[in-house]
C-alpha cells in the first residue's frame, strides 16, 4: 500500500472567501477514501483541486508522486464530476467513445472497455439513445462509465449514486469494491451516511475544515456513538465549541 | 489524435442540428437575394409637373427619363404636388425658374434635380447656339462679300467612360462583394461561438479539462471542426452569388473564396474567443453590436479616405477592412492576387493573434 494522494496544507478562497482551510489528507492505494459534508462545505472545490482543474490558493497537491496539476497525471486519473457532463445530442456509444479517443484508447481496447463500463452501470441497451432522451439517474451512470473509460489508477468521483435507485447502487457499490481489491485509489464524496460506512477512511468536511478523521470504526468509537451521522453532529457541535472558546 | 476526435464529435453534432445548419448554409442566400433585389431593382420614373415650359426643354426631359404632367395655370403648387403624387414641379415665367422638390427621398430628389438642371442646360446651350447662328446669318446679310465661316454651333456632348464598372452599375454590385465577405464572417462568427459557448455552459469543456487533452488541441479541433462548415458555407455563398444572382465578378473567383476562406477563419476565431466573456447565447448575442456590426462600416461600403483620422487607425484593426478591401478589388475592379496579398496576410495575421488568444484564454479552465 502507498500513498497516492496527498494533500498538503491545502487552503482556497473565492475572492475574499474562504472555501477550505489548511486541509490535508492522505489516500493510500486499494483505498476507498470518503469525503463526507453537507452542500457547500467545499467537497467539489476540493475534487477539482485534486484533479488540477483548479489551483488551491494555498497548499501543494501530488498525485501518484507527481505534482498536481500535471497533463500526463490525467491519463490516470478518472474523474466523475457531480454535475453531469455529457454530449446531449450524441449517442450514449458516442460520448464514451469521443472520451475513449482522448485518452487515446485503441480502436480494440476501446470497444472492449466500452462495453465494460456500459454493463457495470446497465446501460448497454441504451447506448445507441441519444444522451438528451436520458432519464437522470441514467446520464448520472454514464458519467461514471466515462470516469471508468481508461482503466485509471485513481478514480475521483463527486457524488456518483445521487438519483441511482436502490439496488444499482449496490450494484456501482460492489464494482468500486472489486476495484479498490485491484490496488486502485477511489475518493468519493457524498452527503448519505450509510455509503459513508462503505469507506476504508473517511474526512468529515464542514465549512471547508476537516472536523474528524479516520476509518468509520475509529470515528464511531471515539465518540462512543453507534451511527456515523450522529458522529458528523457530535463532531461538528464540539468545532461549534471550540470556535466559541477561541 | 485527440484533435481529430475532437473534429469527429463537433461534424456529427453539426450534421444532427439541422436548425443551425440551416442558418449557416441557408440564410445567408435567401438575405444576398433580397438584398439583390432590393438594391439593383430600377428606381420607377419620376413624375415632374411642368407649368410654362417650353416644348425643347420638355422634350429633355422626357429623354431623361421624367415622366412630364404639364399645367396650365398654378394657384396652389404644394397641393397640386400632393394631389397628383409628384416627385416635383417645374415652373418658368421667362427668365424666372421655380423648382418645388417633394423631397420626402433626399436621395431620389438629388437625382431629379440633377437631371432638371443638365435638361436645362442643354437647352439654354441649344438657344445659344440658335442664337449665335442668327446672328451669323444676320451678319452674313449685312456684309453679303465677306465670306463667314462659322461652324454651326452643337450642343455639348459628354461622353463618360469607366475605369471600373460600366453606366450600367448598380449599388449592389459594389456592395455586393462586401455583402458576400460579411455575411460569411457574420455566420460563421456567430455559430462558432455559439458552438464553443454551449460547451462552456453545459460543463463539458470543464469536464474536458479533466482529461489529458492540450488547450491548443481544444482550439485547434475547433478550428478544423467548424472550420470544415466555414469552408461549405463560403462555397455556397460564393457560388450562389455569382453563378445565381450572378452578381459581378470581374476578377478570379478563386481569388474570391481565398479571401472568404481567411475572412472566415478570422471569424471562426474571433467567435470561439469572444464566448470566453459570455455567460449565456443571449450573451453571445450582445457581442454582435459591438464587435460585428462596426465591421460593416469600415469594410468599405462608406469611403474610408473620407472620415476622420481616428477613425482610420481604427478601421485598420478590422478584419473586414481588408476583407471588404480584397473582395472589392477583385470582384469590382477585376484586380489580382498582387493587389490582395497585403490584404490576405493581415488576415493570416488575424487568425494567427486569435489562435494565440484563444489557447490562453482557455488557462481560465485549466492552467496548464
Ligand atoms: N467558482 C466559485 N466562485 C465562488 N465561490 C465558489 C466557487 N465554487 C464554489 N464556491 C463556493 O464554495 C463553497 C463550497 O462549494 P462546493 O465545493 O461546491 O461544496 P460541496 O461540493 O461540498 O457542496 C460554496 O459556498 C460555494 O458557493
Ligand atoms: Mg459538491
Amino acid at each position: 500500500m502507498t500513498s497516492t494522494i496527498v494533500l498538503d496544507q491545502i487552503s482556497k478562497s473565492f475572492g475574499k472567501k474562504t472555501v477550505l482551510n489548511n486541509i490535508s489528507i492522505t489516500v493510500n492505494s486499494g483505498q476507498i477514501f470518503g469525503l463526507i459534508g453537507p452542500s457547500g462545505s467545499g467537497k467539489t472545490t476540493l475534487v477539482k483541486i485534486i484533479v488540477g482543474m483548479d489551483q488551491p490558493s494555498n497548499g501543494q497537491v501530488q498525485v501518484l508522486n507527481t505534482k498536481v496539476p500535471n497533463l500526463n497525471l490525467l491519463q490516470e486519473i478518472g474523474y466523475m464530476a457531480q454535475a453531469d457532463a455529457l454530449y446531449n445530442d450524441l449517442t450514449g456509444q458516442e460520448n464514451l467513445a469521443f472520451f475513449a479517443k482522448l485518452y487515446k484508447l485503441n480502436k480494440h481496447v476501446q470497444n472492449e472497455r466500452i462495453a465494460y463500463a456500459a454493463d457495470l452501470v446497465n446501460l448497454t441497451p441504451h447506448l445507441t439513445k441519444k444522451v438528451q432522451n436520458y432519464s437522470g439517474g441514467m446520464k448520472r451512470r454514464l458519467s461514471l462509465a466515462v470516469a471508468l473509460i481508461h482503466d485509471p489508477q485513481i478514480l475521483i468521483l463527486d457524488e456518483p449514486t445521487v438519483g441511482i435507485d436502490p439496488e444499482l447502487r449496490k450494484s456501482i457499490w460492489a464494482e468500486i469494491t472489486r476495484l479498490k481489491n485491484d490496488g486502485k485509489t477511489i475518493l468519493i464524496t457524498t452527503h448519505v451516511m450509510d455509503e459513508a460506512e462503505k469507506c476504508d477512511q473517511l474526512a468529515m468536511v464542514r465549512d471547508g475544515e476537516i472536523i474528524s478523521s479516520g476509518s468509520p470504526l475509529d470515528l464511531k468509537n471515539h465518540y462512543e456513538i453507534n451511527s456515523l451521522e450522529e458522529v458528523f453532529l457530535k463532531a461538528g457541535g464540539e468545532k461549534d465549541e471550540n470556535n466559541r472558546i477561541s | 489524435m485527440r484533435t481529430i476526435a475532437l473534429v469527429k464529435r463537433i461534424c456529427i453534432q453539426m450534421i444532427r442540428d439541422k436548425r443551425t445548419l440551416a442558418l449557416m448554409m441557408i440564410a445567408p442566400l435567401v438575405i444576398l437575394t433580397l438584398l439583390h433585389y432590393l438594391l439593383s431593382d430600377e428606381t420607377t420614373s419620376p413624375r415632374l409637373g411642368v407649368s410654362g415650359v417650353e416644348e425643347g426643354l420638355i422634350e429633355q426631359l422626357k429623354e431623361k427619363e421624367i415622366v412630364v404632367i404639364q399645367y396650365e395655370q398654378l394657384k396652389n403648387t404644394n397641393q397640386i404636388i400632393m394631389d397628383d403624387s409628384l416627385d416635383g414641379m417645374l415652373q418658368m415665367e421667362g427668365e424666372k425658374v421655380a423648382l418645388t422638390l417633394t423631397n420626402d427621398q433626399p436621395s431620389s430628389s438629388k437625382v431629379l434635380q440633377t437631371k432638371i438642371m443638365q435638361a436645362i442646360s442643354i437647352e439654354s446651350a441649344k438657344e445659344q447656339a440658335n442664337n449665335v447662328s442668327k446672328f451669323v446669318q444676320d451678319i452674313q446679310y449685312k456684309l453679303p462679300n465677306v465670306p463667314v465661316n462659322l461652324n454651326k454651333a452643337k450642343t455639348p456632348e459628354i461622353n463618360t467612360s469607366y475605369i471600373y464598372g460600366s453606366n450600367d452599375t448598380t449599388f449592389f454590385d459594389q456592395l455586393s462583394p462586401i455583402l458576400v465577405g460579411f455575411f460569411v464572417f457574420f455566420f460563421v462568427f456567430l455559430i462558432s461561438g455559439i458552438g464553443l459557448l454551449r460547451e462552456r455552459t453545459t460543463g463539458t469543456l470543464d469536464r474536458l479539462m479533466a482529461t489529458p487533452i492540450q488547450r491548443r488541441d481544444i482550439v485547434f479541433g475547433y478550428l478544423v471542426g467548424y472550420g470544415l462548415f466555414a469552408i461549405i458555407q463560403t462555397l455556397f455563398v460564393v457560388f450562389y452569388a455569382v453563378k445565381v444572382l450572378d452578381i459581378m465578378l470581374v476578377g478570379s473567383l478563386w481569388n474570391v473564396i481565398l479571401i472568404n476562406f481567411s475572412l472566415a477563419l478570422v471569424a471562426l476565431l474571433l467567435g470561439i474567443l469572444l464566448s470566453a466573456f459570455a455567460n449565456s447565447e443571449f450573451q453571445m448575442m450582445q457581442f454582435i453590436p459591438i464587435a460585428i456590426v462596426p465591421q460593416v462600416f469600415f469594410a468599405g461600403i462608406l469611403p474610408i479616405e473620407g472620415m476622420p483620422e481616428w477613425m482610420q487607425i481604427i478601421a485598420k484593426f478590422m478584419p473586414m477592412y481588408y476583407g471588404g478591401n480584397a473582395l472589392v478589388d477583385v470582384m469590382y475592379k477585376g484586380l489580382g492576387i498582387d493587389s490582395i496579398k497585403y490584404d490576405l496576410l493581415v488576415l493570416v495575421g488575424f487568425a494567427f493573434v486569435f489562435i494565440v488568444l484563444n489557447i490562453f484564454a482557455l488557462k481560465k479552465y485549466r492552467k496548464i
